[in-house]
């Protein structure tokens, strides 16, 4: 049966509804959502985009290794994902000399070298370009149900981690000199900050796929950002923004046929370009007051 | 081995290839850059794709994408210097619109999509003809001459932007036309090893480098000749073992490098020899 979108927005969602794999879908999506727009609101304070970025890549020889092992995917997926993160903090910490620039020289290295060892892996294995697509962009398609209780464990994990070290993790995001004077354990925070960026992205590309991750960790985060630098409302809007694109994709990709990859992503540029927009007009306007008292 | 003609033409289009990234790749290190590289030799594999929707040749998509993004980000950031927040957003949207193209590549032509990407994505020198190998080359001579003529002015840009611009250097107009560089470059090291891998012949040699010597016209050369070690070994460790893919091996060879480098002057070995 080809659906169809029609006007009506109930029958539309309850005939979406009516098959198991789209709500185990839905189910999947809200989880990895809410985990994946916490987690990059973080990572975005912290301007750790590239990292996160890496990060989600690894679960490409994650994925390509079990293959070749006879493993679980998922398991391949969460230990190159933790890997990576260990490595990465590693490298930017245990270097000597400290400097961005030789971070993110490490980050794009290791970053490389994780692809390059899934297509050595994938080769290996002879090939199936039809699950690399899969792999690469995500499909919504046949999420079983034990695959969302994974997520539901990984995302209260998660969600655990910043409600224990939340406060903590902020003061040495924002201030790291004034945080470490203060006794605040700034490397073992940031170095746990990545390990579980590394296990949300390992959970989230299960769904969005391995290139598309990015666009749940980053964009909400980002749009956030640009409408509000309160910390309470900015965390409440930017899961609002994830859980919304994410719905959205689903269910055009659903009627459409294309990859939902391609809706959430467009969906979150919009909102970005939107939330830019408004902002430059709302400071023209701003100056513009002030001019006119002046 | 030097018999094989596909090998003749892979390091032909290789050494070019190498050679241009070594020298971007400095710069790109430099200016805390890595990640503008990173999206924007993603977004080269979305052009390839939608060329290959549209029917074009594959290196119009690659270059046409990569230089439009980068105009994009030099146009979005202060200073043609984008934040890694805009950079992350617009490189995901762009692959966002790679799954599509790769969609309706799918749903429109009978097969050969996997290895249009697969090609795209991990590249293939071994599979270049004779004729695109001089291309590359002919590229890749380009890119290293507009990298050197704008050196100077760009290493005093990129170590004190506000100086510089005091002493009357473009600093935005060099910004911009060194992401185009990025762009080029990634474009046309996509045809060797890939959208996903070249970032390794980017920031692997030029970080070795960047730990090895302060001196910049020593670092430039230095990034460039690892990265050329790098191609010329991955080449050969790939032709000598058919199953290892030579993006990898390229790959492996530079991030090995770049490990030996970063061991030789890490704090512990220091101690060790005491320097």
């Amino acid at each position: 049966m080809n659906p169809t979108l029609t006007w009506d927005i109930s029958s539309d969602v309850s005939q979406m509804l009516r098959f198991p794999f789209m709500v185990n879908a839905l189910e999947a999506g809200t989880i990895v959502a809410v985990m994946a727009s916490v987690v990059g609101w973080f990572m975005v304070l912290r301007r750790e985009s590239f990292v996160g970025h890496t990060l989600s890549l690894m679960s490409f020889p994650g994925a390509s290794g079990a293959l070749l092992v006879g493993a679980s995917q998922v398991l391949g997926y969460f230990v190159f994902c933790a890997a990576g993160a260990l490595v990465i903090a590693g490298g930017s910490q245990g270097g000597g000399r400290r400097d961005h620039a030789q971070e993110s020289a490490v980050v794009g290295t290791v970053q490389a070298f994780a692809l390059a060892l899934g297509f050595l892996f994938l080769s290996l294995y002879s090939g199936v370009l039809e699950s690399l697509e899969t792999l690469l962009f995500g499909s919504f398609l046949g999420i079983t149900t034990g695959q969302v209780r994974t997520l539901l464990i990984v995302a209260l994990a998660t969600l655990a981690f910043f409600a224990c070290a939340g406060r903590p993790l902020l003061f040495a995001s924002v201030d790291e000199q004034v945080a470490r004077a203060n006794n605040v354990p700034t490397r073992i925070l940031s170095t746990a900050f990545l390990l579980v960026l590394g296990l949300a992205v390992a959970a989230t590309a299960q769904i969005t796929g391995v290139l598309l991750v990015f666009a749940l960790l980053v964009a909400p985060a980002a749009t956030a950002q640009q409408l509000t630098p309160r910390i309470g409302s900015g965390l409440a809007l930017t899961v609002a923004i994830a859980l919304a694109i994410t719905w959205v994709g689903l269910g055009l990709s659903y009627f459409t046929n294309y990859s939902v990859g391609f809706f959430v992503t467009s969906a979150a540029i919009v909102l970005y370009a939107s939330a830019r927009a408004f902002r430059a007009l709302k400071g023209r306007q701003g100056r513009a007051r002030e001019l006119e008292r002046s | 081995m030097l018999a094989q003609e596909f090998i003749r033409n892979a390091l032909l289009a290789g050494s070019f290839v190498a050679i241009a990234c070594g020298l971007v790749g400095y710069f790109m290190v430099l200016r805390s850059q890595v990640f503008a590289g990173d999206a924007l030799s993603h977004v080269s594999f979305t052009g390839a794709l939608a060329a290959a929707a549209a029917g074009l040749d594959l290196r119009f998509g690659l270059f046409a994408a990569t230089a439009a993004i980068a105009l994009l980000l030099a146009l979005l950031g202060r200073r043609a210097h984008a934040d890694d927040v805009t950079i992350g957003t617009i490189f995901a949207w762009v692959l966002g619109m790679g799954a599509l193209f790769l969609d309706l590549f799918n749903s429109g032509s009978a097969g050969g999509s996997g290895i249009t990407g697969s090609r795209a994505l991990f590249g293939s020198i071994f599979g270049l003809s004779a004729g695109a190998a001089q291309l590359a080359a002919v590229v890749g001579v380009v890119i290293v001459l507009a990298t050197l003529l704008i050196a100077r002015p760009l290493l005093f840009a990129s170590i004190d932007p506000i100086v510089a611009a005091a002493r009357g250097v473009p600093v935005r107009a060099l910004g911009t036309v060194f992401l185009l560089l990025i762009g080029l470059d990634a474009a046309e090291a996509t045809q060797a090893v890939g959208a996903l891998l070249l970032l390794g012949l980017l920031a692997a040699p030029a970080g070795a480098a960047h730990r090895l010597t302060a001196s910049p016209y020593l670092g430039l050369a230095l990034s460039g000749l690892l990265a050329l070690l790098s191609m010329w070994v991955g080449i050969a460790l790939s032709y000598q073992i058919p199953s290892l893919p030579p993006g990898s091996a390229i790959i492996a060879v530079a991030s090995g490098l770049y490990l030996l480098a970063f061991i030789g002057t890490s704090r512990a070995s220091r101690r060790l020899f005491g320097s």
